[in-house]
């Protein structure tokens, strides 16, 4: 690989040039720090000029999504970028996607909450995000990326993921990943769908009735309560498809670890950094990082759980993914939470003394 | 299922910096500049901000972080090398310095030169010398040239390559002045005992 092609940017701005790079047709959003890069950095590049990507700053959160809402109904791939009070402004948008199964994709760069809150980096959205957000029972593919080279990879990975099974998709990331520069190999060029490609690969998009089919009707709404079940039933079919088939993680240093960290995104990061620290003391640590965050890698942290002696959930938030883990743990062996909250960030040392805490106890 | 396994690998190179200052005085440009420097020789690299409200006039620091392996937290606590521009971030970063490590400073608005005896303490009167050669903005530029003197993290020739990418070319005129920046303050950087 040439060296020229190693570029040095921000995850904000890795996530836009991705997006152009994998034929993504709509990009929709309003500015919020810190993720306002994306948008930024979409009107410096210009890509109507080039690919005909279609990039406009909406009058607010909800227009976004809604937007995003249109242009899935009609087999683009379409995406917004918003942080936290922002995404929480989408949710409806996001539920009612689910409802009726259309694509898109939401990138979320969390800040602290609650509210307004304050523009430094947070977790506290993994509820909100593996929950599904809104109302009803539904699930939107969770992807929490840790690195600038994972913002501009799963940039394609979300779309993808999110035509598969025709299910919103969000990519996960918060302040620091969002802020930071770091090394990024831009993914290849792919050129924007075709209107022909289009209505061969989603043959449920709407783009016009031809006089041979009946028409492609894209609604979250039935009043009628023995088809809504139904629906979801399939709905929950699908979701256990994902489950299924769709969780990533990555393991470091798990091979001989007598304690477990499990920890996504930025938090996996300063984890990484804690694992150096303790095992320069002689304590095995390893780390369990969930990609997906929903799907979640249950059975993974189950079968470790049978190998470590205790497990420690670092999350920047009050201990949200701790619920998850204790799910997969099912009691076999403690597992504890660090975290700070309100914009601050722990240190791989304060979180070194929490893990030689639970470990002493 | 799809996942990734890395074995343990040992302990290489890795330089953990800290920049701060005043907002406005390159703080991040030259953090950026560093970073990109690196990266051209091959080295993992991250560069992460303060991206609080503070604007011109207030605090601004970037950690950046030099590696020849996978980098693991691009926030920190106690760093190799910190380059201190003003008092406010003295104040905050002297005892962060692990021991053995180096602090650099600008004199310039220091009322409380550094106390520590552990570390390598290296003055460079950046601002002085910003004004005597009749160019401000070059700054941070000579405060650079200064920490790769001391810290030779990268070649001079990358950092001048570096320049050249990351400013817009419509300031590529203005890359001599920085070379020449850059070049001093190699020369006016020198040791505390």
């Amino acid at each position: 690989m040439e060296k020229e092609d190693i570029l040095l940017m921000k995850g904000n701005e890795a996530i836009a040039h991705a997006a152009i790079r994998c034929g993504c047709d709509g990009y929709f959003g309003y500015p919020i720090t810190p993720q306002s890069e994306v948008l930024e950095t979409l009107t410096l590049e210009k890509p109507w000029e080039t690919t005909g990507m279609v990039v406009l700053q909406a009058e607010s959160e909800l227009a976004s999504i809604n937007m995003v809402y249109g242009a899935g109904a009609a087999g683009k791939r379409a995406m917004t970028s918003s942080s936290s009070p922002g995404v929480a402004l989408m949710q409806e948008g996001i539920t009612y996607m689910a409802g009726a199964e259309l694509p898109g994709l939401i990138v979320n760069v969390q800040r602290g909450g609650p509210g307004l809150g304050t523009i430094q980096p947070s977790q506290s959205d993994y509820m909100q995000a593996t929950r599904g957000g809104g109302n009803g029972d539904y699930n939107v593919i969770v992807l929490a990326p840790a690195s600038v080279q994972e913002m501009a990879d799963f940039v394609d990975l979300a779309f993808e993921l999110s035509f598969k099974y025709r299910n919103p998709a969000m990519i996960l990331s918060d302040g620091i990943i969002g802020q930071m520069m770091e090394k990024v190999v831009l993914p290849p060029f792919k050129p924007r769908r075709t209107e022909e490609e289009i209505t061969r690969e989603c043959p449920w998009a709407a783009m016009g009735k031809p006089k041979n089919r009946r028409p492609n009707i894209h609604t979250s709404l039935d009043l009628d309560s023995a088809r809504m079940e139904e629906t979801n039933r399939h709905l929950q079919a699908k979701y256990q498809e994902i489950k299924n088939k769709e969780v990533r993680y990555e393991k470091v240093m798990c091979d001989d670890a007598e304690h477990l960290i499990v920890a996504f995104g930025s938090a996996a990061r300063i984890a990484l950094k804690t694992i150096e620290l303790c095992r320069n003391q002689g304590i095995k640590v390893g780390l369990l990082r969930p990609i997906t965050l929903w799907p979640f890698p249950t059975e993974e942290i189950a079968r470790l759980s049978k190998q470590v002696s205790s497990i420690l959930s670092l999350e920047i938030n009050a201990g949200q993914m701790i619920e998850d883990i204790r799910l997969a743990v099912e009691g076999r062996v403690p597992v504890n939470h660090y975290g700070r909250m309100g914009g601050m960030v722990p240190t791989p040392e304060e979180v070194a003394e929490a893990l030689k805490q639970t470990v002493i106890k | 299922m799809n996942q990734a396994n890395h074995s343990q690998r040992n302990t290489i190179m890795t330089e953990e910096i800290i920049i701060a200052g005043f907002g406005g005085q390159g703080v991040l440009s030259m953090g950026k500049i560093l970073a990109y420097a690196a990266l051209m020789e091959g080295k993992e690299v991250s560069w992460m901000p303060s991206y609080g409200p503070e604007q011109r006039g207030g605090t601004a620091n970037v950690t950046v972080i030099i590696s020849d392996q996978r980098i693991s937290s691009p926030i920190l606590s106690r760093y190799d090398t910190a380059v201190i521009l003003n008092q406010p971030s003295l104040d905050r970063f002297e005892s962060c310095v692990k021991p053995g490590g180096t602090l650099i400073y600008d004199s310039y608005g220091i009322l409380e030169p550094p106390q520590r005896k552990d570390i390598a303490v290296y003055r460079i009167d950046a601002m002085d010398t910003a004004v005597e050669m009749h160019n401000p903005k070059g700054f941070n530029m000579i405060v650079l040239g200064g920490l790769i003197k001391v810290r030779p993290l990268v070649e001079t020739e990358n950092v001048i390559l570096a320049l050249k990418k990351t400013l817009p070319e419509r300031h590529h005129a203005l890359i001599p002045m920085n070379e020449e920046a850059l070049r001093r303050g190699m020369e006016v950087i020198r040791r505390m005992e």
